[in-house]
């Protein structure tokens, strides 16, 4: 049965996936090649492992498992970054997108590079040049160290936990749809292997597990690109061209649109899908996703975490510009993959398996090796799902280890010990954090089987975004903040861009559920009498073709059943609330002004003498990192 | 390992630092406003000019896919030209400032 989808709102798409498929009982690999699938995994699986037990034995101060003894170089680090960064929502979902619904979903892939300019110019050196191990540590510097650092990890934790549940999720779908494990099994494979690499390997295990998974995914991008693209001799306009010509593209527009396409030309049908509109019906909706992608990222805080793990600033910025260079490319590589998807694979095969379309960058490798009978075929297949399920992992593994951090240096030896804790103790306590939150990671994915986390990632940005990011900045570069800001800035940003989540039409609304199923039955309904009325009339010929449709409509009828009959009397949402309070899906547009505003407010209705005694050292050595954490030599 | 206590306000106040903190401040509040901005455009347009988005330049490719293609080049851009500059500019006067770090100090 597949619930109404959230899948039309942006950040979200992977997550559609946790809209337990159809297939998900047979998977999308046939049983007779799924030893290969299992081969590719085991094979990824291997090589990780042994990184880790290897890096295991270089993990025995906090520096080490960390900030891997800030001794990660920076092109390495860049790697990592774009790891990091290049979650599955990006590789499969972005991909889908594009194959659904042409320029939007291209135009969509666009913040998350522009993200990294932000990064580059005012986060990046800075954070390298006063960070310790945490964003807790950042805030702490100038303002009240214990305030700072305890909500440093509240939001820390909230923040991952958001983007975790949503990854934890889309990791089991994926399993499952793809080759049939249950989700239950799937996702505690994908915690304990997290957990394995956290645990042992601390940041040195994590890093190389992201740089290895970036390299897989960029390869396996570029050899789908390069197959994909070679038939139209690497045109440009040859390719597009074809996407423009293709029949499924033109029917997938003529479906897009509904009626008004019903007088546009097949040329024009295919042009359509070059232009923007198809996804996107609001354009202040567009601005507040964009904002929150853009100002996000640089309050997100594993990806600030990857900045205390090389030796000086100059490295973190050169590990910037190599994530920008990875992850643009990468970017400009969904543009063939999703298009690519369209032509060969089609949006209704895409949606068959999976309605978010996160199956399209999978299916069109299978599509390229040959098909679903072909060996190389579902060679391609295996090899694509498993550098997606490594992508959850490492960035699943990363994200732990973030809240890990946060909980074992920021709250326990930073407010809990005053401090005092010796190396040991505090690896001992991180280790024991990460057991923590690997444990509460894999009981929320399992307990949100089969819900629609897809407005989690989104609130993970626009929390990032709207808390994170003003303490950050204001703190690095504002003369006057100090510890009341931070407080009422981190609060009241977090608080807004929740609560506005919570009352947006993001969530689900059981009565307009119901009313479009409703209409989608009366629909069915007409058009089953209409087709009856044929199959009456038809030559014996022509009954085959019309009984499918019968089929197709019955179909589609039961599914809106069984959408409705499963809301039950429910009238509102998790809330309470009939309709949406607030009109968009992303809370960007206010609650990230609102967080800046709020840390103007507070620092200055309030006094604080460390805030602003600590701001001469603190801005003189975030600009030239006189005294910063040196490299350790292992 | 016993250097002498750095005195932070003396660098801040350091004609050294004030010409590296304004050139710098200038230089990346600048080039971030120039990138949102450029990034903002692309929703603004594409909500409110979609004939424009449409307007098919290089066979198939319109002027949509070509701006949001730019983007890419924008971003690698900006990021070029601030690399260049601190390698060039921003990290010697850095390196000078932390040489001479624990010689500032205040004039009195």
């Amino acid at each position: 049965m597949k619930p109404a989808l959230a899948f039309r709102s942006p950040v979200v798409i992977l997550l559609a996936l946790s809209s337990a498929s159809a297939m998900a009982t047979e998977g999308a690999v046939h049983d007779r090649f799924k030893w290969l699938t299992f081969v590719v995994f085991g094979a990824i699986i291997a090589v990780t492992l042994y990184v880790t037990y290897v890096a295991a034995k270089r993990v025995k101060s906090a520096t080490q498992f960390y900030a891997a003894g800030r001794s990660v170089s920076g092109i390495q680090n860049g790697w990592a970054i774009a790891g990091d960064y290049l979650s599955a929502a990006s590789f499969l979902g972005i991909a889908g997108l594009i194959s659904l619904y042409g320029y939007d979903g291209f135009m969509y892939s666009v913040g998350w590079l522009v993200a990294y300019v932000i990064v580059l110019l005012v986060v990046a050196e800075p954070c390298r040049n006063i960070g310790k191990y945490t964003l807790g540590d950042i805030l702490a510097f100038r303002n009240g160290p214990k305030t700072a650092k305890i909500l440093a990890a509240i939001s820390t934790i909230v923040v991952s936990i958001f983007y975790l549940t949503a990854q934890m999720v889309a990791g089991g779908v994926l399993i499952e749809t793809l080759i049939g494990i249950d989700y239950e099994v799937s996702v505690i494979a994908v915690g304990v292997l997290m957990l394995a690499y956290v645990l042992f390997g601390g940041m040195v295990a994590t890093t190389w597990v992201q740089i290895i998974k970036a390299m897989l995914l960029m390869t396996a991008s570029v050899v789908l690109v390069v197959f994909t693209w070679a038939p139209y001799g690497f045109s440009l306009p040859g390719f597009m061209q074809a996407v423009v010509d293709n029949p499924k593209v033109q029917a997938q527009v003529l479906k897009l649109l509904g009626d008004p396409a019903t007088n546009m030309t097949a040329q024009e049908l295919g042009q359509r899908f070059l232009e923007p509109g198809l996804l996107f019906k609001n354009p202040i909706d567009q601005i507040s996703l964009g904002m929150a992608l853009v100002l996000g990222t640089a309050g997100m805080p594993h990806i600030l975490m990857r900045f205390f793990t090389v030796p000086t600033a100059k490295d973190a910025r050169v590990s910037v510009i190599w994530a920008m260079a990875i992850i643009g490319g990468f970017y400009v590589l969904t543009l063939f993959l999703g298009n690519g998807a369209a032509i060969n694979v089609a949006a209704a095969e895409i949606t068959r398996i999976d309605q978010g379309g996160n199956m399209a960058g999978p299916l069109l490798a299978q599509f390229l090796g040959g098909g679903p009978d072909s060996l190389l075929g579902n060679f391609f297949l295996a090899f694509v799902a498993a550098v997606a399920f490594a992508t959850i992992v490492a960035v699943v593994a990363a994200l732990v280890l973030a809240s890990a951090s946060a909980m074992s240096h920021d709250i326990w030896v930073g407010v809990v010990k005053g401090e005092h804790a010796t190396q040991e103790e505090e690896v001992r306590a991180a280790r024991i954090c990460s057991i923590i939150v690997g444990v509460i990671a894999i009981t929320i994915g399992i307990a949100a089987k089969g819900q629609n986390v897809a407005h989690l990632v989104a609130l993970a940005f626009a929390v990032a975004a709207s808390s994170n990011l003003p303490a950050v900045l204001l703190t690095l570069y504002w003369k006057k903040c100090n510890t009341g800001g931070i407080v009422l800035g981190m609060l009241v940003g977090a608080i807004a861009a929740i609560a506005l989540v919570l009352v947006s039409p993001t969530m689900t609304y059981p009565l307009s559920v119901k009313a479009t199923n409703e209409k989608a039955i009366k629909a069915a309904d007409d058009k089953l009498a209409e087709l009856n009325a044929d199959l009456a009339a038809a030559e014996p010929t022509a009954q085959e073709k019309i009984k499918a449709a019968i089929t197709a409509q019955e179909n589609a009828k039961k599914t809106a059943q069984d959408a409705v009959a499963k809301l039950g009397n429910e009238r509102t949402s998790m809330v309470g609330l009939e309709k949406p309070l607030f009109e968009l899906k992303n809370p960007g547009l206010i609650s990230i002004p609102l967080g800046f505003l709020c840390v103007f407010l507070g620092s200055l209705l309030y006094r604080d003498r460390r805030a602003q005694e600590m701001w001469d050292e603190l801005y003189v050595r975030q600009n030239t990192g006189i005294a910063a954490e040196a490299a350790i030599a292992h | 390992m016993s250097k002498p206590p750095i005195n932070w306000t003396a660098i801040n106040a350091d004609p050294r630092f004030q010409d590296l903190h304004r050139k710098k401040s200038v230089f990346l509040w600048g080039l971030m406003t120039l990138s949102v901005l450029y990034y903002l455009l692309l929703p603004i347009g594409a909500g409110y000019f979609p004939a424009l988005y449409g307007k098919k330049i290089w066979g198939p490719i319109n002027f949509g896919y070509l701006f949001a293609l730019s983007q890419f080049v924008a971003a690698w851009g900006i990021a070029w030209v601030y690399a260049r500059r601190a390698n060039r500019e921003f990290d010697g006067m850095t390196a000078e400032l932390v040489r001479h770090a624990s010689l500032i100090r205040a004039v009195k």
